[in-house]
């Protein structure tokens, strides 16, 4: 976890990009409306227009990447508005990504505090499941134990910073039970088998939310599949990619292809909007290696998001449900919507169960702040954006808000919570399984204390 | 030479720190519009918030000589808010309030920066209609709209923009602020001085707040798209609708190039192999649409469309809008760098005009797609090349020349809507001719004698 020695030579991430990609933005602006730092500041640096400008910049030797640029770069969401708005079809995303690995390879925004943080979380901790899951363990036991409660009636916590104190309530609630302990290695399918295929059971997501993991084997078996859950499978690198550390979300890449070998089933199906994202494109990650090029390529055709696999392959309906229908909105997850552009699919799987009212979302696809790690590197962008979301979930009324990404689960959870909003937030997959178990959809329920 | 420090300080003690950007990454963010090509760092970015903030600086730049380049949004398309060195580039998108919706008097009151989709919503909030509708709606300002006189797909039946603006305050180079028009439907008490800034792109004064003429929301409307195997098809049946004395508010083309790129972004269900598309739009009086629909649909067919669709509802005639309006940035998914034609021709010259464009890129071997304002003479040709490829623009700059020549010709002009600039600078005086030119230098001279408002814009 230690930084690159200062010797190694610089590569230019946005040098070494196809200049077509650079290019392909004409500068018209139509993507401005829908950029979430824009619109808050309404500065076109803060802009994707802006941004692309100077990555440009960089790539024709106008601009030395500065610290300026590289705290730009880490301003921006990457919530992939930018994209679906353009018409042009810049692609933000690639850009994105090699403009953050610039960053880290430039070693632009080193400080101690920074250096560890990464270096613990994205270099370390998700780079081993093991480790991810001992912490959960640990963190575990700091909640169960009730030293959790503990510490928070205390006091204590008065004696730290502000910051401090809110990442401390920001602490998710861990599973009592992990993925692993929940699921059976191969599930079999509920009547005819139709389909063969693997669930990625993901790090965060097997850590808070390992229940949406069982949901989603339950779901798909009802649905005809035989469910195929490995153990020990690593993260998918979306965080690293993210956060400019090709090389290790290269390591994790071929890492998750040998554990999940794609000949193998007829889909691998990801349940969490942020992974997806990043799980379809293992081909452009590993395309200059002749070991795993091919065998990427087919891992991205196998990769489906949850909804996209179910909704064309037909929902088996649930038993009609009693009493009152539930009032339901859904949140747009930016990587599933932005990313992977499934929009229409959720909406369909959540009408398909009966004792549900499905209401839009005003601005569902804005984002919520969340963005990976986002909310802890950038609480004030983050705070009002979770704001303007939790004021439109209460103008719809509903009482279960589904999204289905667990940054998007936390996040929402987290803002409804303080603003005294008593909705339940849930994951769509797992309103079906209570629906497919005759569970009338609970109302409000189990928000973490 | 560069700005002096002691302007930048004096900005920044009349603005607060905040709003005055010198570091080099908000400086190139600041450095082009929405013009292919072009690019200039300015000295310095301000952000007003208030008209009394325009007026300081304008003060400042005026006693200093420092030139002054106004912005809205820079969605421009002949590089009217690119800087010039040195510059002051005055960006007024935080000058964002709907200030005023009166209903009994059908006007809008509002601040400049308010972008143009967010003027329809609050007109259509009330009950009201803001016709006017660039492509670039959901992000150009309303300042910007008047300072270019912006089109929009309805112009057909219901004008452009100047047709909307009753009133305008305007604050001029050396900080005097001016009012000129009112509510009144009718106002002859001297000049028209709302006229001359309406269009003046920047160069005579900065427009601060925008008084808007509302009209009633239309009771219905139909869309319709036909399509078909040629593209003096789709010409004839523009002119025979038009001869038919009906008034449609859009009657929008596309050719086969600009439709590929459009459905690719938009997914609309155009057809996609075709050689034209035509989208037609009536509006009004329920029966009066019915009836023009049907036979808007009959001319079309009568001149061998190979389809006609009828929008089912208004959520899909506003999809088809909105992927018509996306058209010019589409376009750019199959070229690096796209330069639109903006050169206009009364209605009757529109299918000779589309022929010598054809001709035109088969001359000069270059690629384009043309979509545009059929209904208003108004086409874009927009040459798909790359700007790297000195010897490939150097045929387009040939290209254009000749389209502008035969655009005069048939008695057209060498912009419908996108301004002057710089793109077109040098293609005004031949068009414009020696008397125009010295009355608007003279014009320009009087409001500006330091010539501080974006200098070389225009004309020199
Ligand atoms: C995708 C796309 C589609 C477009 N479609 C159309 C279309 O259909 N019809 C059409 O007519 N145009 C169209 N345009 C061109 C452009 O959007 C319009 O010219 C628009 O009015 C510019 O608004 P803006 O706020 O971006 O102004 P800017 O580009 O920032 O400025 C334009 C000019 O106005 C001046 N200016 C701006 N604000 C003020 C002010 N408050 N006071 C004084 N001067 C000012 C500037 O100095 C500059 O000269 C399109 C552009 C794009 C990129
Ligand atoms: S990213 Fe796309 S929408 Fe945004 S300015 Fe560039 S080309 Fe236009
Ligand atoms: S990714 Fe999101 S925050 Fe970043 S430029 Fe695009 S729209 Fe803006």
């Amino acid at each position: 976890m230690s930084a690159a020695p200062s010797s190694t030579p610089v590569v230019s991430h946005l040098k070494g990009l196809d200049y077509s990609v650079v290019q392909q933005c004409m500068h018209c602006g139509m993507c401005l409306p829908t950029c979430p730092t824009y619109d808050a500041t309404k500065l076109e640096r803060h802009s994707p227009r802006g941004r692309i400008a100077l990555m440009r910049a960089i790539a024709d030797d106008r601009l030395e990447p500065t610290k300026t640029f590289a705290d730009e770069m880490y301003f921006c969401l990457g919530c992939l508005a930018c994209m679906t708005a353009c018409p042009a079809g810049v692609n933000y995303a690639e850009l994105f990504e090699h403009a953050r690995a610039e960053v880290e390879s430039r070693q632009l925004l080193t400080s101690p505090k920074r250096t560890f943080i990464r270096g613990f979380t994205v270099k370390w901790l998700f780079m081993d499941h093991r480790r991810l899951t001992a912490v959960g363990r640990a963190m575990r036991l700091y909640q169960e134990l009730g030293i959790q409660d503990l510490v928070r009636g205390s006091g204590v916590m008065k004696l730290f910073p502000k910051r401090l104190r809110e990442l401390e309530a920001m602490t998710p609630k861990v599973q009592s039970q992990f993925s692993n302990e929940l699921i059976a290695r191969v599930t079999p399918a509920t009547g005819a088998k139709r389909f063969t295929v693997a669930v990625l059971t993901g790090c965060a997501q097997d850590l808070i939310f390992s229940d949406v993991n069982r949901d989603t084997v339950e779901v798909l078996a009802m649905n005809g599949c035989e469910v195929h859950t490995p153990p020990d499978q690593p993260c998918c690198g979306s965080l690293h990619a993210h956060n400019g550390e090709w090389a290790l979300a290269q390591q994790l890449a071929r890492r998750m292809i040998d554990v999940l070998p794609p000949e193998r089933y007829d889909a691998i199906i990801t349940n969490a909007g942020g992974c997806g994202s990043h799980l379809k494109h293992y081909h452009k990650l590993l395309e200059g290696d002749p070991a795993y090029a091919e065998r990427a390529a087919l891992w991205d055709r196998k990769l489906k998001d949850i909804h996209e696999f179910l909704v064309p392959a037909g929902i088996v309906s649930p038993p009609p449900a009693e009493g009152p229908k539930v009032r339901v909105t859904y949140h747009e997850s930016c990587h599933l919507s932005h990313g992977q552009k499934v929009v229409t699919q959720p909406r369909q799987l959540l009408n398909a169960i009966p004792g549900i009212e499905l209401v839009e979302l005003p601005e569902a696809t804005w984002c919520c702040g969340s963005a990976g790690i986002y909310n802890l590197t950038q609480p004030e962008m983050a705070g009002q954006l979770l704001e303007r979301k939790v004021k439109h979930i209460r103008s719809t009324g509903a009482r279960v808000v589904a999204t289905a990404n667990p940054g998007c689960l936390l996040q929402v959870i987290n803002g409804c919570q303080s603003a005294g909003v008593s909705v339940r937030v849930a994951h769509p997959v797992t309103l079906l399984a209570e629906a497919y178990r005759a569970e009338a959809p609970k109302a409000v329920a189990a928000v973490p204390a | 030479m560069s700005l002096s420090h002691s302007v930048i300080e004096r900005l920044r003690s009349i603005l607060g720190s905040d709003h005055v950007l010198t570091a080099r990454e908000d400086l190139i963010s600041y450095s082009f519009d929405g013009t292919a090509a072009l690019q200039q760092l300015p000295g310095v970015v301000v952000l007003a918030r208030s008209t009394a903030d325009v007026v300081a600086v304008l003060k400042l730049a005026t006693e200093t000589k420092t030139p002054v380049v106004t912005r809205g949004s820079g969605t421009g398309l002949s590089g009217g808010s690119l800087p010039s060195a040195d510059c002051i580039v005055l960006c007024l998108v935080k000058l964002d309030r709907i200030l005023e919706v009166d209903a009994a008097n059908l006007t809008l009151m509002t601040e400049s920066g308010v972008t143009t989709i967010q003027i329809a919503e609050a007109a259509a909030a009330a009950g009201l209609f803001y016709p006017p509708d660039p492509g670039s709606m959901k992000i150009s300002t309303i300042g910007g709209n008047v300072a270019e006189n912006s089109g929009g797909l309805r112009g057909l039946k219901y004008g452009i923009t100047r047709n909307y603006v009753m009133g305008l305050e305007v604050v001029l180079p050396d900080g005097e602020v001016l009012w000129t028009g009112n509510k009144c439907v009718k106002d002859v008490a001297g000049y028209s001085l709302r006229d001359l800034f309406i269009g003046s792109e920047g160069t005579l004064g900065v427009i601060t707040r925008v008084l808007l003429k509302l009209l009633p929301k239309p009771a219905a409307k139909k869309t319709l798209v036909a399509t078909y195997d040629q593209m003096d098809r789709a010409a004839q049946t523009v002119s025979d609708i038009i001869a038919a004395k009906i008034i449609p508010c859009t009657l929008e083309f596309l050719d086969r190039t600009t439709v590929r790129c459009v459905e690719d972004f938009a997914k609309v269900g155009l057809p996609v192999d075709c050689e034209a598309v035509l989208l037609m739009e009536t509006d009004g009086h329920p029966a009066a649409v019915a009836e023009e629909a049907s036979l808007m649909e009959a001319l079309a067919r009568r001149n061998g469309a190979i389809e006609v669709r009828v929008a089912r509802d208004e959520a899909e005639a506003n999809r088809l809008a909105a992927a018509r309006r996306s058209a010019f940035s589409a376009l750019a998914r199959v070229a690096p760098t796209t330069i639109l034609e903006d050169a206009t021709v009364p209605r009757s010259e529109l299918a000779r005009m589309i022929r010598f464009v054809e001709g035109i890129a088969r001359k000069y071997s270059l690629r384009i797609g043309t979509f545009g304002h059929m209904g208003d003479g108004n086409l874009h040709p927009t040459f798909l090349t790359d700007e790297r490829n000195k010897e490939e623009m150097a045929r387009v700059h040939h290209a254009f020349q000749e389209i502008f020549d035969e655009a005069i010709r048939l008695g057209g002009t060498i912009t419908g809507e996108h301004g002057i600039g710089v793109a077109k600078k040098d293609f005004l005086p031949k068009f414009a001719g020696d008397a125009s030119m010295r009355v608007m230098r003279e014009l320009r001279r009087a409001l500006d004698p330091q010539g501080i408002l974006n200098p070389g814009k225009m004309f020199d």
